[in-house]
């Protein structure tokens, strides 16, 4: 009997819920397996697929946006060996595991603590409420390469928003294997949609795209590149997050920053009866 | 265009034949039987192959303009008001605000209670000014009550009138009345134009279709048109095709020049371009205008809009900058 030949995988793009092949056809190879060389119509494809996705997403309870953060968790749980196996250290797989469980517990305490009710002079009840800005585009940083994109996408999508993340271009392994857990967690298509490949390809389209609302250039470490598409983003006044510091700890307590920066606050007037 | 040269004395006594089959029942069943069956197959394999063209950089910037040139932009909802149907005719004078090399489109397309109101915005623009009428979209009224809803939109200002077929009759056999009916709503609309809407999802065949075509072109219809817009199947590329087919083959037989219109569900620049290549393969570029081509829609102006100032702009636009009607 012949030997059984196994079966390889082909890592692809995680675009509005489904997994394609870059438009393009193109590829680059990382350790030994072929990842989509993502082009700026994958972008643009994938900013209509986050943008179709903000009505539902951003208008699902916060409890049920919590339920779904949580069972990425339980998820990616499942999933921990396959992680170790891409290289992912054990203790960055369970830190990203924790944070997702954190970030999920922010989903309705978050506009209890940044919204209420306002003091004012007049017979007015003043209310202001944390609503999500949007389609976010982000850089996830190179490293640690899971840990890292936990905690960028997670801030930003609990509180509503829909996100493009072009992945760590030298570590993209761990990210495409993370949209596999992510399409398996009830979260709907669109909300997060995952770009491989060059960052100087696809994310000055993301930054001067119009109809994307914010940007995270958390992993854009060359500070040139970063200037430049600050100023792309200057264009429709995007909400901008500057690139992380080269030390930051990833591991320690994230604080809410990430959450809140993405969000916009809506303030109701509403006459009192008197 | 070879068949136009080659055309000489069997041209005028097909010319003269044709203009007889109105009057009888009988020549005119015989001639639309006659005609040669659509192969259903080859139709859509045709028109997907022509989907497949790649237009790029400045011929997809000449298309985006030939498109937006040539959209009917359409409102015809139970919920239109004055103040709706006056916006989107303000639209169609300038369809980009903020880029005045934006052409304008072909016309606007209204109720006849509406026509009124856009007349006003529109007046000395050179954008037309369509408006529907026989009982649109069933069509199911007495002939008197089409004849009036036709002569009262065109009173009130409007130039093209967008007319339905009776399909009832159509599918029942009676080509005589439909034929009828056309000549007498032509005749209604005086200098105006009359586009015919075959309705072409209610008619179930291609060879139906082609015989639709060519009843409303010997009829003396200027446009043929694909459908209202208010049943489920609306323009598709291989029912375009075949329109497309009946034009080409009828100015080969008689001459006279008929316009095509697809309508309802088109929504993307890049349905339109394929559109473009269509026609342009199919009956060449003497309809590659829109006093000969005419595309019915309303959120397909946005796609074209947006696609247009990103080739001007370099970005990706968003629909956030254009308005929503």
């Amino acid at each position: 009997m012949s030997e059984r030949v196994a079966v390889r995988k082909t890592y692809k793009l995680f675009i509005g819920g489904k997994f394609p092949r870059s438009e393009s056809g193109r590829s680059y190879i990382v350790q030994d397996s072929n990842v989509v060389l993502a082009s700026r119509k994958d972008a643009r494809d994938a900013v209509v697929a986050a943008r179709a996705a903000v009505k539902g997403w951003a208008g699902a309870t916060a409890y049920n946006r919590g339920q779904i953060l949580y069972r990425v968790a339980e998820m990616l749980e499942g999933r921990r060996e396959q992680f170790i196996a891409l290289g992912v250290p054990a203790a960055e797989v369970d830190a990203a595991i924790d944070r997702w469980v954190w970030y999920a517990g922010w989903s309705d305490k978050l506009p209890q603590v940044y919204g209420g009710a306002n003091p004012v002079a007049g017979p007015y009840f003043n209310l202001s409420a944390p609503e999500p800005t949007g389609v976010v585009a982000v850089v996830a940083p190179e490293a640690p390469a899971l840990l890292g994109l936990v905690s960028v996408i997670a801030p930003a999508i609990v509180t509503g928003n829909t996100v493009v993340v072009a992945a760590s271009p030298a570590q993209p392994l761990p990210a495409v294997a993370l949209a596999e857990v992510l399409a398996t967690s009830d979260l709907p298509g669109g909300v997060v949609n995952l770009l491989t490949g060059r960052i100087t390809e696809t994310v000055p389209t993301l930054a001067a795209h119009m109809d994307v609302n914010a940007i995270d250039l958390t992993g854009v470490s060359d500070a040139e590149l970063a200037a430049e598409l600050e100023v792309k983003a200057a264009e429709n006044l995007k909400r901008v997050l500057r690139p992380a510091a080269a030390d930051h700890d990833w591991f320690a307590d994230p604080g809410v920053g990430r959450m809140t920066v993405l969000l916009e606050t809506k303030t109701v007037w509403h006459p009192k009866g008197v | 265009m070879r068949t136009i040269h080659g055309m000489t004395a069997t041209a005028t006594s097909a010319r003269s034949d044709l203009s007889e089959l109105g009057r009888s029942e009988t020549a005119l069943r015989t001639f639309l039987h006659g005609l040669p069956g659509v192969d259903q197959v080859g139709a859509e394999q045709r028109a997907a192959q022509l989907g497949t063209r790649s237009i790029k950089t400045t011929a997809k910037a000449q298309a985006i303009d030939l498109a937006i040139r040539m959209v009917d932009l359409t409102t015809l909802e139970g919920a239109d008001t004055p103040g709706k149907v006056r916006a989107l005719a303000t639209k169609a004078l300038r369809p980009d605000p903020a880029d005045p090399s934006c052409p304008h489109v072909g016309a606007v397309c209204v109720y006849p209670s509406m026509v009124p109101y856009v007349a006003e915005v529109l007046r000395g623009s050179g954008v037309h000014l369509a408006s529907v009428a026989t009982a649109f979209p069933s069509g199911q009224a007495p002939l008197e009550v089409k004849l009036a809803d036709t002569r009262a939109a065109v009173a009130a200002g409007a130039d093209e009138i967008d007319m339905v077929i009776n399909r009832g009759a159509f599918l029942a056999g009676r080509y005589q009345e439909v034929y009828d009916e056309i000549v007498a709503t032509k005749e209604a609309c005086g200098d105006a134009h009359l586009k015919v809407i075959l309705e072409t999802g209610e008619l179930a065949t291609y060879d139906n279709v082609r015989r639709a075509s060519w009843l409303a072109m010997l009829a003396g219809g200027d446009f043929i048109k694909t459908s209202t817009g208010k049943v489920p199947v609306a323009a598709t590329p291989p029912v375009t095709l075949v329109m497309l087919e009946a034009v080409r083959d009828f100015r080969a037989a008689t001459g006279r020049q008929v316009g095509v219109k697809p309508a309802g569900g088109i929504k993307t620049s890049k349905d339109a371009i394929k559109y473009l290549v269509m026609v342009n393969e199919t009956v060449g570029p003497d309809w590659l205008d829109p006093d000969w081509f005419r595309f019915g829609a309303s959120s397909l102006l946005n796609d074209l809009l947006m696609q247009r100032t990103k080739l001007t702009t370099g970005v990706y636009s968003g629909p956030d900058y254009f308005t929503l009607d």
